[in-house]
């Protein structure tokens, strides 16, 4: 039985199964100010009051900003089977040049912190989060650019 | 320059871990600090309680559940929440009635009984709370955020682990000589490197506990202080309550993003920096006028970062100045003389309080052990998710 495959929220990427994944944000018509987690209402810029703003896809690569792991279970709503080991994951903020930002993730599986490095190049990947009461969370991962050793 | 409120008393619940009624612990720091004014509670005009999220509805209604324990006076109540930044506004209200005119005697009131653990969301299914959002997504907790950081300063400056286990070693030798201190015991710098990591590069011993306690503070006009006959009162010259200015552009609690910085936008202005820079203005003071700070030290590698963003060093300097001895007890400026939250575990609505007494002993010289020589000025920093910073310069 396959399980129905849901992002963890919607509206934050595209599609797991489209060919060139990215994370999406949205960006004011008047100022061009780039929001991620979207603003579907209202610009956050302090001088503009633009109320329209469309959905725009993020850099698919950026550079390591800092990076860490989690070596305990984190506390509900955090999707985890309490019956199952905990295995730690990292987490990993990247700086994208063209938005000026810098975007937390969870590191891809098998990327550990011995693999990272400040400055590094890494791109967005589809990833599964957590099965949860029979659906499939889906998310995005960092995950660095094959070839970019730490 | 805005006029000055006089502390009139300071008292404390010491912190620990008991699980009691929080209400337990602020009534017993309000009993104490009345007690160290010398006042009567029927003599206080106005309450501001300093809210917690996690005690139900008698924490979010903080000023008047402590009013209510005290015994209803018809005092004026007002509760205010501002995260970990709580305790500070609670102390600018109480400030912002003196000053207005509205009352001479207010009492402000903090007080927390914290959980085992993590801290986390309130429950639910709430995709609209940015804080629910980060555990939900990320798993992301308050230690990852400060792993996040510290890593950064291990990158950016050359900060290392021993260098955050410093902070940790002197923070305990202070809280050692703290009778109010959840954690009373000396650490060393092996203590720090064999406890578990809990967010690479952060191990347990660099964060900050969760933990009950209490801290309140009677605060009252210059002239109520001349009546009673105090020359020199310790005076609260500057409450900094300022907001960040977008675009932010370090990563902060509980946000998954920073606000977009375009190059040709407008010039990076850092919310931390801006938060001490706030009450220096107002109290037309500078670091260089300081005898001693309390900061917020969640992390070790935190409070490195507060000596930068306090003006105490330049940036990138807080090891150095660390490692100088410069902000340990005996050095030039010293830095958490109370042993600070590495001592004492973080009640959030009690803690930003609590600095605030530990100023009051100091500048009035009878932090006993602890006591920082010749204390004049003190500043306290702390800064809570969601865009709360404060900061409290009192002077003596």
């Amino acid at each position: 039985m396959s399980r129905t495959r849901t992002p963890v929220v919607p509206g934050w990427f595209t599609p797991d199964d489209t060919t060139a994944f990215r994370l999406l944000g949205t960006r004011c018509r008047r100022c061009r100010t780039v929001h991620f987690p979207r603003e579907d209402a209202s610009c956050r810029a302090p001088g503009c009051a633009g109320t329209a703003l469309e959905e725009v896809p993020l850099s698919p690569r950026g550079r390591v900003w800092s990076y860490t792991d989690g070596r305990y279970r984190p506390p509900a709503p955090y999707p985890s089977d309490p019956g199952l080991p905990w295995r730690p994951y990292t987490l990993i903020a990247v700086e994208l040049a063209a938005e000026g930002m810098v975007v937390l993730g969870q590191g891809a599986p098998g990327v550990t912190v011995a693999d990272l490095a400040v400055g590094m190049e890494v791109e967005v990947v589809p990833g599964v989060l957590a099965e949860e009461d029979g659906r499939t969370l889906t998310t995005w991962h960092w995950r660095p650019v094959p070839g970019e050793a730490s | 320059m805005t006029g000055e409120v006089a502390v009139l008393g300071a008292g404390m619940h010491p912190w620990g871990k008991w699980g009691r009624d929080f209400t337990e612990y602020g009534t017993a720091a309000a009993r104490a600090a009345l007690a160290d004014a010398g006042l009567e509670w029927s003599a206080i005009e106005s309450v501001v309680g300093a809210n917690t999220v996690r005690c139900g509805y008698p924490g979010q209604v903080a000023g008047a559940t402590f009013a209510r324990a005290l015994g209803w006076q018809g005092a004026k109540v007002t509760s205010v929440y501002a995260a970990c930044a709580t305790g500070a506004r609670a102390i600018d209200t109480a400030r912002a009635q003196i000053l207005s005119g509205m009352a001479d005697t207010v009492l402000v009131v903090g007080a927390d009984a914290a959980p085992k653990g993590f801290f986390a969301p309130a429950g639910g299914e709430r995709p609209d709370d940015p804080d629910w959002l980060r555990f939900r997504v990320l798993g992301a907790t308050n230690p990852a955020y400060f792993a996040l950081w510290a890593r950064r300063r291990m990158a950016l400056y050359g900060d290392t682990p021993e260098d955050f286990a410093r902070v940790k070693v002197k923070n305990a030798a202070a809280g050692a000589l703290n009778a109010r201190a959840r954690y009373r015991s000396r650490v060393t710098a092996e203590e720090v490197a064999a406890s578990a990591v809990v967010a690479d590069p952060l191990r347990l011993l660099d964060i900050c506990a969760t933990s009950d306690g209490g801290a309140a503070l009677v605060l009252g006009s210059m002239e109520v202080a001349r009546r009673r006959g105090i020359r020199r009162p310790v005076r609260i010259r500057a409450v900094s309550s300022v907001s960040p200015r977008h675009p932010r552009t370090a990563l902060d609690l509980p946000d998954i993003a920073t606000d977009s910085a375009p190059a040709a936008g407008p010039g990076d202005d850092p919310f931390r920096p801006s938060i001490a820079r706030a009450a220096y203005e107002e109290a037309g003071l500078g670091p260089e006028d300081l005898s001693l700070a309390e900061v917020y030290d969640l992390s070790t590698a935190l409070e490195l970062e507060w000596y930068e963003d306090l003006g105490l060093c330049g940036a990138g300097e807080g090891a150095k100045l660390l490692r100088e001895g410069a902000t340990a007890l005996g050095g030039r400026i010293p830095v958490n003389p109370s042993g600070g939250l590495a001592s004492f575990g973080e009640a959030v609505p009690a803690q930003a309080i609590a600095q605030v007494c530990e100023l009051t002993w100091q500048l009035r010289g009878t932090a006993g052990d602890r006591q920082v020589a010749g204390a004049h000025t003190g500043i306290t920093a702390n800064q809570g998710l969601f865009g709360h910073g404060s900061s409290v310069i009192a002077v003596c």
